[in-house]
């Protein structure tokens, strides 16, 4: 790097370039890294994009088909006539129904308090100081990185001894713990919530709670829906924990029940592609309402300090 | 700090007090006492009233189990009878290093972390790469790269299923018609490990490429532009700008990826849903995850299921001290 060449400000004007060298180097600078995408970059783009869309594509045309359909080559690819009658025996054979109930309740309940607890944890890790807290943030971060395995053996010998089998709650309870959550508000509100809103709220005498309701929810706001969606995607298609307390034919979640559809040495193909399509279609449509916020949220959560 | 908050709460009564007789002011005085007092308090305790449910939640239900599988693992408990406990001492340990599943699990572990998480971060860095430039409908394929990341593990490794089917899938279709043999995804020790990575990859590369997307997005421009000035290409200066400055996050999703793959368990599970929990009738897929249900919950003995978490949660902290040594490293040399 030569370093007596100055570096031209963002916006100013360039003057005509005076060698080849510099003028390619001043085209080179007004886009930096903001490119314009050539047609082999939209080229690559697209094809992961159909990558990306195909399986999910390609259910529906399954699903729509039959097991003497299936087994022929080239596979199908396009749709056949059986779609709505698989969806409706997959919604009664796999106790959808029943199914989503629980799932909207469980990926509910664990969204809506995670969402508040880790807002109240993370305000008071970005903007309070209390002794201990440096401490405390290292463990949460260390808690992200445990995986469940290390904990489903003594969680299930709990829920032996409180007869909680096929229950709901206890797939809920342990769900709630989420140091992403704290983590993930904490980084939001160091940026979003400025001091001097907390101290003028301090100085009119609002107390601490007062402070959390006016002025910490409200900033909050954009954060808490983004995480409240990203809880929700996360514990809708949580597997290793309701698999092993749930049963699919007491009280399932939607993905015990659509894994319970593959059993079996001749499966109906057809309806186990249905049952995948249903237990998906709810996330996919949230997707498509809230994608660019959830992008958004995914993208701030990255970004960390 | 509390000198301020003295003197300003509550703010209204202070202007009016010295107009007051004595008798008055000295009430005042003890009223502005308690409530500062109060306050102060208030100040001094909130924060820990706002992390305690977190970390009361967090002790129940996070680390009282992780201990707790520590005891487990050095006693025997049968899954039929959970809370029935008799000391073993570390049998159940010698018990599971003296199988050859569980080296066998642990291999294939190791091989699908790797071959499952290197493409996923490398595709999902070029794939960053492009998103970085101005597009035409940038937010549309940011969104439609993140339905894989939607979609429930169960639901795409069932479709996956079917597409690496060994007769009649898509993909050994696709494979004859370019002229080679049809492969048999799910009984070959090589291919069944890139068929169950490839769910993970499928699942994951989208995502990742928004955490790199954010990440680039944070690169100063004239890092770039003093780059350009210096004559360097495009491709200099992705590896001499963007690389280096990528730095944390790529480490950061690398420990993340590690620790996925160190818990993958659906996925070889519903790949072969007949065979289940051993992973393909050679347990050529069995990964730890699976292994740790099978000694569990079909072999019913939740004492050795306990020792091979605690391994697996050993195994992590090597991990985690690697990485910090590296990122220690990396940060001492930029």
């Amino acid at each position: 790097m030569t370093t007596t060449i100055t570096k031209p400000p963002a916006d100013a004007v360039p003057e005509p370039p005076k060698n080849g060298r510099r003028r390619r180097g001043l085209k080179a600078a007004r886009a930096g890294g903001q490119h314009h995408a050539g047609p082999v970059a939209y080229l690559v783009l697209i094809a992961f994009t159909l990558v990306s869309v195909f399986p999910l594509f390609w259910t529906a045309i399954a699903a729509s088909r039959d097991n003497a359909r299936l087994a022929e080559t080239p596979p199908p690819f396009w749709f056949g006539a059986n779609l709505f009658d698989k969806l409706e025996v997959a919604w009664k054979d796999a106790n959808l129904g029943e199914a989503f109930l629980n799932t909207t309740i469980v990926a509910g309940v664990s969204s809506l308090t995670i969402v508040v607890l880790s807002t109240l944890a993370g305000f008071a890790f970005a903007k309070l100081r209390f002794r201990g807290r440096g401490a405390l943030m290292l463990i949460v971060i260390g808690t992200m990185m445990v995986p469940p395995q290390l904990q489903v053996i003594p969680l299930y010998m709990m829920v032996a001894k409180l007869d909680w089998t096929d229950q709901l709650q206890a797939v809920i309870l342990p769900s709630l713990v989420s140091a992403f959550g704290v983590f993930f508000m904490r980084q939001y509100l160091i940026q979003a919530l400025p001091d001097e809103i907390i101290e003028a709220a301090r100085v009119d005498g609002a107390s601490s709670w007062r402070v959390i309701w006016h002025v910490v929810f409200p900033a909050a706001r954009p954060a808490m829906a983004v995480l409240g969606m990203l809880t929700f995607v996360q514990t809708w298609n949580d597997f290793l924990w309701p698999f092993l307390v749930l049963t699919q034919l007491g009280n399932p979640t939607v993905q015990v029940a659509v894994a319970g559809l593959g059993r079996g040495y001749t499966p109906d193909q057809a309806l186990i592609m249905a049952g995948a399509l249903l237990s998906t279609l709810p996330l996919l449509l949230v997707f498509a309402v809230f994608g660019k916020q959830i992008v958004g949220g995914i993208m701030q959560g990255a970004v960390k300090g | 700090m509390p000198t301020r908050h003295d003197t300003a709460a509550p703010p209204a009564k202070g202007g009016a007090a010295p107009a007051r007789p004595p008798a008055g002011s000295a009430n005042e005085e003890r009223r502005r006492a308690r409530l500062s007092r109060r306050w102060q308090r208030d100040v001094r305790w909130s924060p820990y009233a706002f992390v305690s449910p977190f970390f009361l939640l967090f002790l129940a239900f996070g680390l009282f189990p992780l201990l707790y599988t520590g005891w487990a693992s050095l006693h025997t408990v049968e899954l039929t009878a959970p809370t029935d406990m008799s000391w073993a001492g570390l049998r159940n340990y010698t018990r599971i290093f003296d199988d050859e599943f569980f080296w066998n699990a642990a291999k294939n572990t190791l091989i699908i972390g790797i071959i499952s998480t290197v493409p996923q971060l490398m595709m999902a860095l070029g794939i960053a790469h492009i998103l970085n430039y101005k597009l035409r409908a940038s937010t549309f394929y940011r969104v439609v790269m993140l339905a894989p990341y939607a979609t429930s593990i169960a639901a795409a490794t069932l479709v996956f299923v079917l597409l690496f089917g060994r007769d009649y899938g898509m993909i050994n279709w696709f494979l004859g018609l370019v002229g080679f043999d049809a492969v048999d995804w799910q009984n070959d020790t090589w291919f069944s490990k890139i068929a169950v990575s490839t769910v993970v990859i499928w699942r994951w590369t989208g995502y990742n490429a928004l955490i790199y997307l954010a990440a680039m997005q944070a690169i100063p421009q004239d890092l770039y532009e003093s780059a350009a000035l210096d004559g360097a290409s495009r491709w200099k200066q992705f590896i001499h700008v963007t690389l280096p400055s990528l730095r944390p996050t790529i480490l950061f999703t690398v420990v993340v990826s590690t620790i996925g793959a160190s818990q993958l368990f659906a996925e070889p599970l519903l790949f072969d849903a007949n065979k289940g929990a051993s992973g393909g009738p050679q347990h050529q897929f069995q990964t730890l995850g699976l292994y740790l249900y099978e000694q569990g919950w079909v072999n019913q003995h939740l004492g050795r299921a306990s020792a091979i978490a605690w391994t697996m949660f050993l195994i992590l902290i090597v991990v985690g001290i690697i990485n910090y040594v590296i990122s220690r490293r990396l940060r001492a040399s930029s």
